[in-house]
């Protein structure tokens, strides 16, 4: 009986423990990360100044030459405008789904938007190259006079933006569906429209749940990787409009990555591009979680 | 154990010497297959406190809600019968819905002020109504919560969000946003259920000042309260109205078995 007991506290204090490093262990991840990144690229940055290489439009690896703009410039252009065409989207269809909708529609809808949300990116790319890319190049770019290949920031982005639209509409979804009828009813009550409570009551209580969907989804597309690569073109220079072909960040990284390690220190700016992603996924989560604060301190 | 049996008859009320100003002639409401109120046929007297009593269940949210037309917020609900307010039957009336509801305050179970500042909360009703001049605004929305007797707790405050009120003073907003749209009627369902008993006492007495101005409509389940307030009263029971009249024959002389249980406890 107490051998039974010894070992069980035994048990007990092993579960404790190994519950405690991993805990510490998923917590340190980050700062692992980020510190594994800055002293990679730290060895670029011996030599070459950040300002330079943040500001600088020239990539010539072979003669030492890393500017990181035109990466940079190309995924915020995709993201952003991935974001505008999938925001507005998601928004409208999710007040659509908890507020017009028949209920059953969205109990077919749900599951519809789950195997979105699951599907395979490389799906999403193949899905782009075939449709998008030369929906593009024959029948968009023509209306604005412009001759392209297709493969280009606009293909990137559209790609992109479908594949968001499920990750921020379920969550926009569960938001929606959490703001308590009375609230409304209170609304109609007054004599207001339902058009008027949506966006005066409906969208005002769910801003903050609103913004973190959007900033979410801006994190999640920024850091998309195949199925952008696949469709955008992968031109080193800075595009000069949505109909030029770019180059993101993580097809930079994806592309290169264990192929032109020969070449001195590009290993090391491939690094300081992961670096470069990272801060501005984090930069992105910090500003709509400060945008959600201070919203709730005015309005909770 | 004593059988309890629905009766079908309705009892009219007797002596009706005052003005109706709701009246229900063969209310149905079903959702599906689910009958909820069933062939519900009631008045409401002008400037008294009807209550409407019922166990859980019975139907008295959904019968107060469907004078409102709020029912129309749930497509599945099929709604047949009349509903007259001053004789315009508003099931079926060409009046936009929005101007029959403005005719109604309403008060939930729990307050829910809009996500707004506590001016915005009463300037809200008026400025869909079209009043939007600051000096007016101003003078209505003093006027409202001084109604609500909620004034000198919030004059200082009235930018502040509604939410960071006490859950008593943002029912007493709700009153005073409800009445800030001009309704002749208020429609109030078991207003006092998630306050303290000082709170509950000051919605009491408002409803008992209000009542001249006003057509008053309240569930509660509290007996007690009924008895303290209630100039008539409606009684429900499985989405049927078992007995109305005067709170006074109610609570002194029920008609029907099951009130009898019903006013002894026995029935919840
Ligand atoms: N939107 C709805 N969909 C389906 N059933 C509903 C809906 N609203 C109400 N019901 C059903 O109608 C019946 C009456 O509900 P109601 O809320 O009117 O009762 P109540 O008398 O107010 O009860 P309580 O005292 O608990 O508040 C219940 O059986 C309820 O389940
Ligand atoms: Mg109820």
């Amino acid at each position: 009986m107490k051998g039974i007991i010894l070992s069980r506290k035994i048990k007990n204090k092993l579960n404790a423990t190994w519950m405690t490093i991993w805990t510490v262990f998923i917590f340190f991840i980050p700062l692992l990360l980020t510190a594994g990144l800055i002293l990679k690229s730290s060895i670029l940055l011996k030599d070459h100044s950040f300002f330079n290489l943040v500001t600088s439009s020239i990539w010539k690896p072979l003669s030492g030459e890393f500017g990181f703009l035109p990466f940079i410039i190309s995924s915020l252009l995709v993201t952003v405008l991935a974001l505008l065409i999938a925001g507005p989207v998601c928004l409208l269809s999710a007040i659509h789904l908890t507020q017009y909708a028949n209920r059953y529609i969205l109990q077919i809808m749900q599951p519809v938007i789950d195997i979105l949300a699951g599907l395979p990116s490389v799906i999403y790319g193949v899905w782009g190259i075939i449709i998008i890319v030369p929906f593009i190049s024959e029948k968009i770019a023509p209306l604005f006079g412009i001759q392209t290949s297709g493969y280009t920031i606009i293909s990137g982005a559209l790609v992109l933006s479908v594949m968001i639209i499920p990750f921020i509409l379920n969550i926009l979804l569960d938001i929606f569906n959490a703001i308590p009828k009375e609230l409304q009813e209170a609304s109609l009550s007054l004599g207001a429209s339902q058009w008027y409570t949506i966006k005066f009551v409906l969208i005002k209580k769910a801003f903050p749940g609103v913004v973190s969907a959007m900033g979410l989804g801006l994190s999640r597309a920024f850091g998309e990787t195949i199925a952008v690569l696949m469709v955008v073109g992968n031109v080193a220079s800075i595009p000069k409009g949505i109909f030029q072909p770019g180059y993101p960040l993580p097809a930079l990284i994806a592309n290169n990555y264990g192929e032109m390690l020969s070449i001195p220190l590009y290993d090391s700016a491939l690094m300081l591009a992961a670096l470069f992603l990272l801060i501005l996924v984090i930069a992105f989560n910090l500003i709509s979680r400060l945008l959600i604060i201070r919203y709730e301190k005015r309005f909770a | 154990m004593e059988t309890l049996s629905v009766s079908k008859k309705v009892i009219p009320i007797t002596n009706y010497q005052i003005p109706k100003k709701i009246q229900i002639e063969n209310l149905n409401l079903k959702i599906g297959k689910k009958h909820i109120l069933k062939d519900i046929s009631v008045s409401v007297p002008k400037n008294k406190i009807t209550v409407i009593l019922g166990p859980s269940g019975c139907g008295k949210t959904t019968l107060l809600k469907s004078m409102n037309r709020l029912t129309d917020m749930y497509p599945d609900m099929e709604v047949t019968g009349k509903i007259c307010i001053d004789d315009e039957d508003i099931l079926h009336s060409g009046t936009d819905v929005t101007n029959i509801r403005k005719r109604m305050g309403l008060l939930s179970q729990r307050p829910y002020p809009l996500p707004m500042s506590i001016y915005k909360n009463i300037a809200y009703g008026l400025k869909i109504s079209g009043r939007r001049k600051k000096r007016f605004l101003e003078k209505r929305i003093r006027h409202y919560l001084i109604q609500a007797s909620l004034w000198d707790e919030v004059k200082d405050r009235l930018r502040e969000p509604a939410s960071s009120l006490s859950i008593g003073q943002q029912q007493r907003l709700c009153l005073a946003r409800g009445l800030a749209v001009d309704p002749d009627i208020i429609l109030a369902d078991e207003p006092t259920s998630a306050l303290d008993p000082i709170s509950s006492q000051e919605i009491e007495k408002k409803f008992l000042e209000l009542k001249n101005g006003y057509t008053i409509v309240m569930v509660t389940h509290v007996l007690r309260q009924a008895a303290r307030i209630a100039d008539y009263v409606i009684f429900m029971y499985l989405g049927e109205v078992i007995e109305q009249g005067p709170a006074y024959e109610f609570f002194n002389n029920p008609k029907t078995e099951i009130t009898r249980a019903y006013l002894r406890g026995s029935i919840n």
